[in-house]
């Protein structure tokens, strides 16, 4: 059955995950899986900055993705990088099947604050979609009340809502109704 | 959203270019990756890019800097970011003096490179908006390329309109560099000759019988080195038109020969015997006052009649001072692609200084002092320093006649004088303005006992 596959890299919030996966199946609009763990990503890790490459983790899970998931979203609790910045929340392949979710910077203890359960699960279920929307095409989206709007803080990811606006829920269900042939019959054979 | 600008995203680590062209394409970017200057310089050929992120270091070949070098002798436009992971103050000047537009150490806040892009982007938008609006209004102002806003110019647009159908001669009056050919195109362009040949004769470039052979065309065994028989401009305009600049130069002769043609739409090659028949339109343009050549004698006044049927006198550009601005950021925008130059605009001092300017040689001139000002600029836009020839040209405008019986000695002597007295003894100010050190110039106020 078509689906969308979820995994945590190493030890993971359980309860983040059953977040995540509860806001994919309902912004996205598909069924979500569990795959199995994924080992932590200790060959991401840059002593140098003490942090993991996000593009390592994404190129070691797009060697395990699950039969039958159409996109595969990775989540650690690991901070995360790319080269050129001090840091990302996640990291998506346009139009690709892999997306890397960390949560490491949702949690208010990052920043120096009081821990903030329902803000940190609020966040993880924004940047999910957000991550996941990315490799259905979605690019940021200029409406800043969107969940794929750019955040680059937690002020600016506090500040947008969850949902997809009109426009990107429109992209959104013209691209999942337009999948390739065979993964519509990989769909009709599941149900 | 999906962005039509596009971003080319330069270095030799793989994880580096493709994590970055990755994040670049998330905010809807096309990008493009290069593992190296050489690659980088290919793909800028084909295309331009809105952004460059160049990584400074880049062995083997040709480092960042060098990469941005080249890509701006391609895109002078080029918004260069060059990204480097060991910040040092001297590559930061280098990379700076050499254009680039920013200067980021890796890694950087995402906030920071975003609004970075951003802000870069948003300068493209309103350049291209520009450009945009500055063609929609060269097209209000410009009729087949004579721009002008002038209520004058519109009468004369307006004249070729009404004139463009008929067949009737045409005289164009006006100062040299006034566009009198331009006006003559347009006539051909906007009337049902305009797909036929439109041929032009400067009257005042040949000899007597060069430019009776070059009008009339000669038969073989004419003269000595007429070899064969060649036809004439009126022969080749046939079913078009015959431009005639500089009319009042031609000889009493060729006057006489001119009249006849237009008399009788025919005439005979230099040398030949058979008549030849044509269908012309001749426009005819002169920077002299016609009617007064006639009173004196030095014009036929039947061929005036005969040129003078339609009379149009383009003003000069003194006379349409509204038109500088629009016909100096037109010749800014051309000169600077012409002559392979970034400049993109003037100040409005600069333009305060052209508009007050009385362009004895009109447009042709305004476009050549542009000219002159886009090669020497050292900036993207023209101040009134570039245009500091202006007021040496304006200081020389009037005649200025050789005394009699005046020893160079007693010129150089007065000139000095004069000099020093108009700034009030100054000596750094004099010798600049005479061209001249200051040494040389305590000598010479020394020499002829000028007092100060």
């Amino acid at each position: 059955m078509r689906h969308l596959g979820l995994g945590a890299a190493g030890t993971v919030d359980g309860e983040a995950l059953d977040l995540a996966a509860a806001s994919l199946a309902a912004r996205i609009g598909l069924p979500v899986r569990r795959t199995p763990s994924f080992p932590a990503p200790t060959y991401a890790y840059d002593p140098r900055r003490r942090q993991f490459s996000s593009t390592l983790i994404m190129h070691h899970a797009l060697a395990r993705i699950p039969e039958g998931a159409e996109k595969l979203l990775v989540v650690t609790e690991c901070d995360i990088f790319i080269p050129m910045l001090s840091f990302v929340f996640g990291q998506a392949q346009l139009d690709g099947p892999v997306a890397v979710l960390s949560l490491a910077r949702l949690r208010q203890e990052f920043h120096g604050l009081p821990p903030n359960r329902s803000l940190f699960l609020v966040r993880v279920a924004k940047e999910a979609v957000h991550e996941v929307g990315h490799t259905f095409g979605l690019t940021h989206c200029p409406d800043r009340q969107c969940v794929m709007s750019l955040a680059t803080n937690v002020a600016q990811l506090d500040a947008k809502g969850g949902d997809l606006c009109t426009g990107c829920a429109i992209l959104m269900g013209e691209t999942i109704r337009h999948l390739p042939p065979e993964t519509l019959e990989a769909s009709g054979g599941g149900t | 959203m999906r962005q039509h600008w596009a971003i080319l995203v330069v270095d030799d680590e793989p994880v580096m270019r493709e994590s970055l062209a990755a994040w670049l394409a998330e905010d809807g970017y096309s990008v493009d990756v290069a593992a190296s200057g050489r690659e980088a310089i290919a793909s800028a050929e084909g295309r331009d890019y809105a952004i460059y992120f160049i990584d400074l270091k880049m062995p083997p070949g040709i480092d960042g800097v060098e990469t941005m070098m080249e890509i701006r002798k391609l895109h002078p436009e080029a918004a260069v970011i060059i990204m480097t992971a060991f910040a040092t103050v001297d590559t930061a000047i280098t990379a700076m003096k050499e254009g680039a537009q920013e200067y980021i150490v890796k890694p950087c806040n995402p906030e920071e490179i975003s609004l970075l892009v951003g802000r870069i982007i948003k300068v493209k938008n309103l350049q291209r908006e520009n450009l945009i609006l500055r063609k929609k209004l060269a097209k209000q102002y410009s009729f087949h390329d004579i721009i002008s806003k002038s209520s004058k110019m519109r009468e004369v647009f307006e004249l070729i309109r009404e004139v463009a159908s008929l067949k009737s001669t045409v005289l164009i009056q006006g100062e040299s560099g006034t566009g009198k050919e331009l006006v003559a195109r347009a006539i051909h362009c906007s009337g049902e000759r305009a797909a036929r040949p439109f041929v032009a004769v400067s009257c005042a470039a040949l000899a007597e019988t060069l430019l009776e052979s070059e009008l009339f065309g000669h038969e073989r065994g004419a003269f000595t080195g007429a070899t064969e028989r060649k036809r004439g401009k009126f022969e080749l305009a046939d079913g078009g038109t015959l431009f005639l600049d500089e009319i009042a130069d031609i000889s009493a002769k060729l006057q006489v020969d001119l009249l006849r043609v237009l008399q009788e739409r025919s005439f005979f090659r230099v040398g030949g015997t058979e008549e030849v028949g044509v269908d012309v339109r001749v426009i005819a343009a002169t920077r002299v006052n016609l009617q007064e050549a006639v009173h004196a004698g030095s014009f036929r006044d039947d061929l005036f009649y005969r040129l003078n049927v339609i009379n149009i006198r383009i003003p000069p550009l003194r006379e349409r001072r509204e038109d500088i601005p629009l016909l100096a950021r037109e010749f800014i925008e051309r000169l600077s692609h012409e002559l392979g130059k970034d400049v993109e605009n003037v100040t409005e001092e600069a333009l305060k200084l052209m508009i007050d300017h009385d362009w004895p040689g009109n447009v042709r001139e305004l476009e050549n002092a542009i000219e002159r000002a886009v090669v020497t600029a050292k900036s993207r836009v023209l101040d009134e320093d570039d245009f500091a020839f202006l007021r040496g040209e304006a200081r020389c405008a009037r005649p200025w006649a050789v005394p009699d019986n005046l020893p160079l000695e007693e010129v150089e002597n007065r000139v000095i004088a004069a000099t020093l007295r108009r700034t009030h003894g100054n000596i750094k100010e004099a010798s600049a303005i005479l061209g001249i050190d200051r040494s040389t110039l305590y000598d010479r106020i020394k020499k002829h006992g000028i007092p100060r």
